[in-house]
């Protein structure tokens, strides 16, 4: 990459504290994102995703919650270290968010207008006028149609996925450089969860701005994400561009991942999905944290925590798994 | 918003009916023959015969009650045996005073307890939290008259900082406009009478504002936490909002519906409690009124005394419930 990364997410450890100790949601992460790309972060519930995307945006709920370690770096800005006061310039202006529940994520006490053009004030010094315009040029940017009306409409009057249209245009007034999408289709239904997802597509090119899409659902990667990174239990498992995540994945979680999801041309009864559970984080204290649900574990993946491996022969890709270490490890 | 207005208004025609039906046959609930006994047992049957008349009592009770609707339609409240005034006529000024005194102990507790609400809400398990909430319970668990009491024997008669009891100052008293004495006192210029009122207010003002606004305080801590844990909160967190309008904006609007019902509710007990807190303060309100009724038996105060502070309750839960549909868009088109 010849490119400095939008954001470089290194060892990132956020925590919650509560009376059984320190709790790690997130241990030792590290990710980049580059400018104007989509990366996908996939894994199953409970494995750190929205805690990786709230750690980003400093908005970890403190306490019980803390990022405790690592480097969470916006165009080479430290936001660790940043204060309050300069994370709220940050958010909503250089970094966006967007959530899973577009029914519950707008105020339903405020026309979406007010909560448009709030956010657009915040970061811009513009009159009344001017915001309003830009809101309603927002609205029509995510394809809603009579726009105006929409300005004066409250949140109930809309469809789930009018709302998540809302949402995008809202994260998006200002421009920001990257915008963070948690699970930003899994409340709607599949057609609405197309044309969402092609329409942050869309947007990702014409206003180039870099995507972390969040997701349980390795179908979305596939049809949006360059690159994907695959989580479990609060550490990166595996990351590689997606087409070489679905030609040759690598850790047996991914390969569990990619048997459940649906394929409409073998019309299975029921879909498979991996037995067991995420385990709860900080519940395992040794080895590797998969183990527990994994068909080639052995000995050594009881005792000993797998590194990072690079897979042989292959670009950008690399794998916790011991299975692979003959790539060789990679540092962190 | 008008359309709603009027079908909440139209929704009370059958509250106020029942309303007065009740006070209705509460007078005709005492046993015996009232007229009797509002006149004592050593009365003349003559005398008995002529109140019963008077009374109405000798009609069939749907004529009474058709009557007496009648009455109150035109704004008839009937007359005080005591006075034989039209009660519609002498009530004002005891009304006045009362309005006076609930309006501004629920401004106190609605303004402290709503602000001691959110303070402890935004720093929950903060010694200010812990304060706030341990004062919010025992002003809920504390007596009207005791805590009357206590500020008198403090800030009265031990301090000498407030005046004990009344409304005004005895040798300068109000010329009376509207009998809402810290608007007349304005509206006449007069700023030393004014000052006078405010510190005849203050002591019954706050021993009637506490147990609402310990209430008020809890309620609103607790609505204001579960607001602060919504999706939308978090959205505008997102968008870089400052925490200050994050919770004067987007959580208090939310958190301010179940705060609103309380208020609805308690401005009912505060009005009971109004009465009790003027026998403390020899406060001229509507409490001293019903209550020299009750002594003098003058039934029609007594009844008509009721109803209008049953009105008044009817009345402020019309405006929460219209407050509601003003704050609440999906309110009006379910
Ligand atoms: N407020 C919190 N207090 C305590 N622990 C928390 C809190 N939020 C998250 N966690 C912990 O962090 C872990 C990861 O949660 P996270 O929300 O990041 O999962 P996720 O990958 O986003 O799952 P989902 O697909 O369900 O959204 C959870 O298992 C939980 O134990
Ligand atoms: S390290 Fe062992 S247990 Fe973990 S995924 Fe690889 S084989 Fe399975
Ligand atoms: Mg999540």
């Amino acid at each position: 990459m010849t490119n400095a990364p939008v954001l470089d997410v290194k060892q990132l450890r956020t925590s919650f504290f509560s009376e059984d100790g320190e709790i790690p949601a997130v241990d030792e992460v590290s990710f980049s994102v580059n400018k104007g790309e989509i990366l996908g972060i996939v894994g199953e519930s409970g494995c750190g995703k929205s805690v990786t995307s709230l750690s980003i945006m400093k908005l970890i709920p403190q306490p019980p919650g803390k990022i405790v370690g690592g480097e969470i770096l916006l165009n080479g800005e430290n936001l660790v270290a940043s204060s309050e006061k300069r994370m709220r310039e940050i958010r909503g202006n250089e970094v966006a968010m967007i959530f899973q529940e577009p029914m519950t994520s707008l105020n339903p006490l405020f026309t979406i207008g007010n909560q448009l053009i709030e956010g657009i004030k915040i970061h811009t010094k513009i009159g009344k006028k001017e915001a309003f315009q830009q809101a309603v040029d927002m609205l029509k940017l995510v394809g809603l149609p009579r726009a105006e009306q929409i300005m004066n409409d409250y949140p109930h009057q809309l469809s789930g996925g009018m709302r998540q249209r809302v949402m995008i245009a809202m994260a998006l007034s200002c421009h920001p450089k990257l915008l963070i999408a948690d699970e930003p289709t899994t409340a709607l239904d599949v057609t609405i969860q197309a044309q969402i997802l092609s329409l942050m597509k869309d947007l990702n090119e014409k206003l180039d701005t870099a995507i972390v899409l969040i997701t349980h659902d390795l179908g979305v990667v596939a049809e949006v994400c360059e690159r994907v990174i695959v989580m479990y239990a609060g550490k990166v498992v595996e990351e590689a561009p997606v087409m070489e995540i679905f030609k040759n994945p690598k850790h047996p979680y991914t390969l569990g991942l990619l048997q459940s999801v649906p394929d409409v041309r073998e019309n299975k009864e029921r879909l498979y999905s991996i037995p067991g559970n995420v385990p709860k984080p900080g519940s395992i204290k040794t080895g590797c944290r998969f183990a527990a649900r994994c068909e080639f574990v052995h000995d050594r993946c009881l005792t000993d925590n797998p590194p990072l491996y690079k897979v042989n022969g292959a670009e950008e890709h690399t794998v916790r798994c011991f299975l692979h270490e003959q790539g060789g490890a990679v540092s962190g | 918003m008008l359309s709603y207005t009027i079908k909440r208004v139209m929704s009370l025609i059958p509250v106020l009916l029942g309303l007065s039906l009740i006070v209705f046959f509460m007078i005709r609930a005492i046993p015996g023959d009232p007229a009797q006994i509002i006149l004592g047992q050593l009365a003349t049957k003559e005398a008995v015969a002529e109140l019963t008349k008077q009374l109405g009592l000798d009609q069939p009770w749907y004529i009474q009650y058709f009557t007496y609707l009648g009455g109150l339609l035109t704004g008839d409240l009937g007359e005080s045996i005591k006075t034989k005034t039209a009660i519609s006529q002498e009530i004002w000024p005891y009304l006045a005073a009362t309005i006076e005194l609930s309006v501004c102990a629920m401004a106190i507790a609605i303004f402290i307890g709503v602000n001691a609400g959110i303070i402890s809400a935004w720093y929950q398990n903060s010694w200010f939290d812990y304060i706030a909430m341990v004062l919010a319970l025992i002003g809920v668990s504390m007596p009207i008259f005791w805590l009357g009491l206590m500020e008198q024997w403090v800030f009265a008669i031990n301090l000498d900082w407030l005046p004990t009891s009344g409304r005004e100052e005895v040798r300068n008293p109000v010329e009376s406009i509207t009998n809402i004495y810290m608007i007349d006192t304005l509206l006449q210029g007069r700023m030393d009478q004014f000052w006078d009122v405010i510190k005849h207010l203050i002591l019954p003002a706050f021993a009637l504002a506490t147990i609402p606004m310990a209430i008020i305080a809890r309620i609103t801590r607790s609505s204001m936490l579960e607001v602060m844990r919504s999706d939308f909160i978090r959205t505008a967190r997102a968008k870089g909002l400052r925490m200050f309008w994050v919770v004067y904006k987007h959580s208090l609007k939310n958190a301010i519906i179940p705060v609103l019902t309380i208020i609805g509710l308690q401005s009912g007990l505060l009005l009971g409690g109004a009465i009790l807190t003027e026998t403390i303060f020899s406060w001229p309100g509507m409490g001293r009124y019903i209550y020299d009724a009750i002594n003098a038996r003058d039934y029609p105060v007594i009844q008509s005394g009721i109803l209008v502070i049953a009105f008044i309750f009817v009345m402020i839960n019309l405006v929460v419930d219209l407050l509601y549909a003003a704050i609440d868009p999906r309110i009006k088109y379910n």
